[in-house]
């Protein structure tokens, strides 16, 4: 019989209290768990895109496009490998009207190349006949070359809209009008969650033809440099080529283009932090509640326990580990429980977000928060245990 | 007709899986009026004989009859209607509502029963004259010393006229002075009023202010 | 008969600090909620003020917002030449063509750039959008470089105070003025001449066509009209209708996430409810016999402790409704998912919100309280009074 079990015999004299602190617990640092994690999801959606690439888009916003023409001007641009063109497309199902997802029109020969690191293609159709493919091309993308109206989809969102490989979806479009068919050739896995994770791509060619009448303009245009310490310096050349002209560029690092994104975001950070300072609050409230409750059915107990020899600081110590251990146990499980129900469960809130997930700092944090509140909520209980004279404690009939 | 009837009564409990008889066969007769004392050492079942005549436990077996209602078949409902009407309760503890003033303790027992405000008012306050408290209405029980506790317990007790009294060692936490008093009361209540009273007690001196003493003993009844 | 309900409430003062933190508990996650609720229902009502139900507005078929959308200069002018279209006491159509777009442009008081919404409109068409009102300045004169902003997303940008000058593309724009717009999304924009404007943007390409109807009953036999005209390619909507379903995603998402952080929390402070309610009832074991030696039903006994767990829940949801309170009338802003710009607007407590939150804390405090109550009814009389 030593500290520790007694203080377990403790906890477990009135199980259903100690079973339902450590569940309120438990579900306030799931809760600021989650929240943490909504930050780290918009976090790494930040961190997304490599420091070797820019991304080229009209200067006076995203919304704005620019012509063709700046492909050949661009690439000749000393230090630029490789240059490819997105095109946001902005489509719906029709069969799944609130689920929102991206669709991009590149020019495939360039684009997979560029982001060979994050886009692993994980499964194709068998090609209808041989066709010879770049060198840099993935084999599997067979098909979906071959093919216009061939597209390339996510493996998540595969599985989220139910398709399958071969099949035809339609999507109606909501800037370029019409019912556009899409045959999925090609099924890519995301090495990065928060890229590529709603995502379907299709040849430009299609877009060009079907939608701008034959005569394209580009959204974005995707830069591959040779070095990527040179970014700066190759922006700033980039954008002087069309300064003057009606098309104004603006060139900057793939993830300063993605964090642009993110900052749209606006408030909602702030607002999180401050939802997840209040829930604290709560949990150091209920935590320090129940303390406060137990120690004071138990004032005779301790003074039993102060006449059996157990010194002042003794009893501090029983008191405080039971604070504890209500406190850490219900913290690991809120914790843990988070990151665990939360990335398997890749909740996106409809698309809004990229699939969440938790970060094991954010697990960390919680643990740590549950500790101190466990300290805090036990200093009075304990304080007041150590102090309280035996003939007080024996007196006291309630 | 007696007041209360008990027929070779048993009670035993089950704790875990041990079986204790508490009373064993008992047989007693109390008269309409009649103030008797139960006397015994600690562990002899006198308070479980006394829960049992006020219908707040069931014998294991045996017939109680009491005002002629054969209680050890009701239950639910129907027991706590009888038992607001027939009996009135009085612990060692005085078991007041801390929360609630003398007057609100003492019309409790009215709540249950069909009565305009103002006339439940008029009757707690009735009973707690009569127990000597009627300067005490508006006190809270830990503002009265254990005497008047109990006065207000006894008030409680009688405010909705039951014929039967069952006191669990009445005394037992007071000074000599207020006992007194108490007993004073409980005598009152008998001889004035006709109260049957049953009063468990393991103060002899108690026990001679009651009209007669019977003694349980290992579950077994003796006179 | 029940027992007094002032037994129930004199025993939650009994153990104030016990009260005090439960309620605190229910108060917070009271807060959260009536503050999810309000958060959308500002932003509903942002856009819901934005449009008129006698108005019309006209956008390309299947665009699902005017950045979406796509006019050419015949397909605006046949519009606006319509038969149902609304003139002015001195013959002029009651009708704008605008341009609508996005510029990304720097914040204020907040790193980063975010997309404005600028609209150029036909100067004579206030008339059209009557909400509106300038409140300093004056209004642009048309024909010039000139531009007003709306006075909710104003605060939240660079350059847009009297005499800035606002850059889109190549030309500087001169702000003249600030508007407002009855709270309506409208005041999250920059407004100009829509023919100074059409150049430095798209070219002879508009965005939508607003206008008047004569008879804002006959909507439907205008709408079919608009649609089935071969050469305009369009679709019609009640301008009011637009701009609520505008808010359609965004509302929904705030509603999600709100919904889930108000059960979490909700939950949590249900468990704390019910702690804080079995040690009532722990603590007031022998009080609970009495009563039903008294003749006090158990079901009367169980009816007592949930109103005293649904008392302790309405002060805490009282509580929460009052740290919520301000709350009400911050403006924030955030990107609308699908106009892609920024749309400023304030939270809204209603009456109706407060109902729901109190609703909601009542709901909690019955759960919480129901397993306790329960066992405060069932404990068998004669085991509590051995203890007597």
């Amino acid at each position: 019989m030593n500290l520790l079990s007694l203080v377990f015999v403790n906890l477990f004299r009135n199980p259903l209290r100690t079973l339902l602190t450590m569940a309120s617990i438990a579900v306030a640092l799931f809760l600021f768990c989650a929240l943490g994690g909504v930050l780290d999801t918009l976090g790494d959606a930040v961190k997304f895109g490599s420091e070797s690439r820019l991304a080229t888009r009209n200067a006076i916003s995203l919304v704005f496009p620019m012509p063709l023409s700046y492909r050949d001007k661009i690439a000749a641009v000393p230090g630029i490998r490789r240059i490819a063109v997105q095109n946001w497309f902005g489509g719906r199902d029709p069969v799944n009207p609130h689920e929102f997802f991206a669709q991009f029109a590149v020019d495939p020969e360039n684009f997979f190349p560029m982001y060979r690191n994050e886009l692993k293609i994980v499964a194709g159709s068998p090609p209808q006949a041989e066709v010879a493919l770049p060198a840099d091309l993935d084999p599997k993308l067979a098909a979906f070359m071959a093919e216009q109206t061939g597209c390339v989809v996510n493996d998540e969102l595969l599985r989220r809209m139910k398709w399958t490989l071969g099949q035809t979806i339609h999507l109606d479009g909501t800037i370029y009008p019409g019912s556009w068919p899409f045959t999925i050739r090609a099924v890519f896995h995301s090495a990065t969650p928060s890229f590529g994770g709603n995502t379907m791509l299709f040849h430009f060619k299609y877009l060009e033809q079907n939608g701008m009448g034959g005569h394209g303009f580009a959204g974005v245009y995707k830069l591959e440099l040779e070095n990527p310490d040179h970014a700066a310096d190759i922006a700033r050349q980039v954008d002087a080529l069309f300064e003057n002209s009606s098309a104004a560029t603006h060139t900057e690092t793939e993830r300063a283009f993605a964090a642009g994104f993110v900052s749209m975001y606006g408030n909602i950070p702030f607002v999180l932090r401050l939802i997840g300072l209040a829930v604290v609050f709560a949990i150091l409230l209920v935590a320090a509640n129940t303390m406060v409750m137990a120690v004071r059915e138990r004032t005779s107990e301790v003074g039993v326990l102060k006449t059996l020899g157990f010194a002042d600081g003794t009893v501090f110590t029983i008191v405080l580990l039971e604070a504890a251990v209500i406190t850490l146990g219900g913290g690991i499980l809120g914790s843990v429980g988070a990151k665990l129900l939360i990335d398997r469960s890749h909740f996106n809130a409809g698309g809004a977000l990229p699939p969440m997930t938790v970060h094991w700092s954010s697990v960390r944090a919680g643990i740590v928060v549950a500790a101190v509140i466990g300290a805090a909520s036990g200093l009075i209980p304990a304080w007041q245990s150590a102090r309280l004279r035996i003939v007080d404690a024996l007196r006291r009939v309630d | 007709m007696a007041s209360v009837q008990i027929t070779n009564v048993r009670k035993v409990y089950k704790r875990d899986t041990q079986e204790i008889p508490v009373l064993d066969g008992i047989s007693l007769e109390i008269a309409k009026g009649d103030f008797v004392a139960l006397m015994g050492p600690s562990g002899s079942g006198k308070t479980t004989l006394l829960n049992l005549i006020g219908g707040i436990d069931q014998p294991t077996s045996g017939d109680i009859v009491v005002n002629g209602e054969a209680i050890a078949k009701l239950s639910g409902r129907p027991l706590a209607a009888w038992r607001a009407r027939n009996i009135g309760f009085i612990f060692q503890l005085y078991n007041l509502i801390p929360v609630l003033t003398a007057l609100q303790n003492v019309e409790l027992p009215l709540l249950l029963v069909r009565m305009s405000g103002k006339e439940r008012k008029q009757r707690a306050q009735t009973a707690l004259e009569l127990v000597g408290l009627a300067d005490r209405l508006g006190h809270f029980p830990r503002q009265l010393s254990g005497g008047q506790e109990q006065r207000v317990a006894i008030a409680r007790a009688i405010v909705s006229d039951p014929t039967v009294l069952l006191a669990d060692e009445p005394t037992g936490d007071l000074d000599r002075k207020s006992g007194e008093e108490i007993l004073a009361l409980l005598e009152r209540l008998n001889r004035e009023f006709s109260k049957t009273i049953v009063m468990v007690t393991h103060d002899p001196h108690a026990a001679e202010r009651a009209q007669r003493a019977l003694h349980l003993d290992k579950g077994v009844l003796s006179n | 008969m029940a027992i007094p309900i002032s037994y129930n409430l004199r025993n939650l003062f009994q153990r104030p600090v016990s009260t005090l933190t439960t309620m605190v508990g229910f108060g917070l996650t009271v807060m959260i909620f009536i503050g999810a609720l309000a958060l959308a229902s500002g932003f509903k009502a942002a856009l819901k003020k934005s449009g008129s139900p006698d108005n019309a507005i006209v956008v390309r078929k299947g665009a699902d917002s005017e950045i979406s959308s796509g006019l050419s200069r015949e397909a605006t002018d046949i519009i606006r030449g319509g038969p149902e279209v609304a003139t002015t006491p001195d013959g002029h159509g009651l009708t704008s063509a605008d341009v609508v777009v996005l510029t990304n442009q720097p914040r204020l008081g907040q790193p980063g750039y975010s997309n404005l919404t600028v609209r150029g409109i036909d100067p004579s068409s206030l008339a059209l959008r009557d909400q509106v009102r300038i409140t300093d300045g004056r209004m642009f004169a048309p024909g010039s470089d000139e531009i007003i902003v709306g006075r909710r997303i104003a605060p939240r940008f660079a350059h847009c105070a009297l005499g800035d000058k606002m850059r889109f593309g190549p030309r500087d724009f001169t702000v003249v003025g600030h508007f407002e717009a009855a709270g309506s999304s409208f005041e999250s924009e920059v407004w100009g001449d829509n023919a100074v404007l059409m150049p430095v943007f798209r070219g002879e390409v508009f965005e939508s066509v607003t206008f008047r109807m004569k008879d804002p009953g006959r909507f439907e036999q205008v709408r079919k009209t608009l649609e089935a005209d071969p050469r305009l390619g369009v679709d019609v909507h009640r301008e009011s209708d637009w701009y609520t379903q505008q808010a359609g995603v965004l509302a929904t998402v705030i509603g999600i996430m709100g919904f889930f952080i108000t059960l979490i929390m909700a939950v949590g402070a249900v468990f704390g409810a019910m702690n804080t309610m079995f040690a009532a009832v722990g603590s007031r074991t022998r009080e609970i016999a009495v009563l039903q030696i008294l003749g006090f039903s158990p079901f009367s006994v169980m009816v007592s402790f949930m109103i005293e767990s649904l008392f302790l829940a309405l002060m805490g949801g009282a509580l929460g409704c009052l740290m919520a309170l301000p709350i009400n009338g911050i403006v924030t802003s955030t990107t609308n998912f699908t106009s892609f710009s920024e749309v400023a607007f304030a939270f809204r407590i209603t009456w109706v919100g407060i109902a729901i939150g109190l609703i909601f804390a009542a709901g909690m405090g019955l759960a919480g309280g129901f397993l306790p109550s329960l066992a405060a009814a069932s404990r068998p009389l004669a085991k509590s009074v051995r203890e007597l």
